[in-house]
């Protein structure tokens, strides 16, 4: 046990933590470039329905998003627990939909304006009857490309 | 020389590193946003004609879907797990049966002159419907598409479509259109 037990002076030699930044800092630049920037608070319930055959967004600078579902826990006490849109970071009507789109449309450059795509944020227990008066009012603003955005999973149960 | 600079302390760079990282786990997200992409089709004009092009009842694959997620697809109540087998029959239509779509002779780049089928499948809900089983519905729907044109592109160029280069899968695509019809939605259900 002598192997172990050595008590030589002034214990083990310390490791040297130079490096540790440079470990840190390649983390960071990797979140750095692999992820987005948070935009909206979600204030919905979430629940995304599932599907085998997704394609990915190309480009996040063309996509606006419509977020349907129950409010929140937290907020279910305000609002109830009916569906509602979220535009941004408020609660819409049907009706400001095409407000959005526009406003949306302005932002972006006008070569790229064609390209826009809406992507639907839609919770699965949703009934059919508020995404059909969304898509009734993208018509109407001439938003035509739109994304149901879903979770990609190999096989649906 | 004057007295050598003293070194200064880098042992708190990592804690600043460290910082700037749980900044950024914090405010960004990782998720791609990725799903079904869909066109859909323009509002008609105001004062325009309803076109009433009649379409042979062969043609059209017609699925329901009522207000208890129930499925009806050509008249029978199906489940939602033989769609995608059922719908890639009626795409493909391959002993070209009476009741299937018929097909007519069309020149495409790559197949030259090949009979085609030119089948549309019309997909109608009701406001009851659940987003889950229309998504679920959607879904089968293009798969049954993809499914038929990757078979057709390992037949044709021994490749998978993904794989083809873009004019050959442009082929492909005209060969067997990717046409999901949705009518003007109604409301039987309730909500």
């Amino acid at each position: 046990m002598a192997k172990f037990g050595r008590k030589g002076k002034g214990g083990l030699p310390e490791v040297s933590t130079a490096s540790l930044p440079d470990i840190i800092f390649m983390l960071l630049f990797f979140f750095m470039v692999s992820t987005t920037m948070r935009e909206t608070t979600i204030m919905v319930q979430q629940r995304l329905p599932k599907a085998t055959e997704v394609k990915k967004m190309e480009r996040k600078s063309l996509v606006s998003s419509i977020s349907i579902g129950s409010p929140i826990l937290a907020l279910q006490g305000m609002y109830g627990s009916e569906p509602r849109i979220q535009l941004n970071d408020s609660y819409s009507k049907v009706a400001d939909i095409r407000d959005y789109i526009t406003a949306e449309r302005e932002n972006m450059d006008e070569r790229e304006r064609p390209l826009m795509t809406v992507s639907l944020r839609v919770d699965n227990k949703t009934k059919m009857g508020i995404v059909i008066d969304v898509k009734q009012e993208l018509r109407k603003a001439s938003a035509l490309k739109i994304n149901y955005s879903t979770r990609k999973v190999e096989v649906i149960d | 020389m004057a007295r050598k600079v003293s070194e200064v302390n880098a042992s708190s760079v990592a804690d600043i590193a460290f910082l700037l990282l749980i900044f950024f786990l914090v405010a960004t997200t990782m998720d791609v946003d990725s799903g079904l992409s869909r066109k859909l089709p323009p509002m008609p004009e105001p004062g325009a004609q309803e076109d009433d092009k009649q379409i042979k009842e062969r043609n059209v694959f017609v699925v329901l879907i009522n207000a208890n997620d129930q499925l009806m697809v050509e008249g029978k109540p199906m489940d939602v797990h033989n769609l995608r087998k059922e719908a890639k029959e009626f795409i493909v239509n391959p002993s070209n049966k009476e009741e299937l779509p018929e097909k007519s002779l069309r020149e495409i780049d790559y197949f030259g002159e090949v009979m085609a089928p030119k089948g549309i499948i019309s997909l109608m809900n009701d406001r009851g419907t659940s987003y889950g089983i229309y998504i679920k519905v959607q879904n089968e729907l293009i798969a049954a598409y993809n499914e038929v044109r990757d078979e057709t592109a390992m037949r044709e160029f021994g490749k998978h479509y993904e794989k083809l280069p873009e004019d050959k899968q442009d082929a492909v695509k005209e060969y067997y259109p990717q046409i999901i019809s949705e009518a003007e939605p109604k409301n039987i259900g309730g909500n």
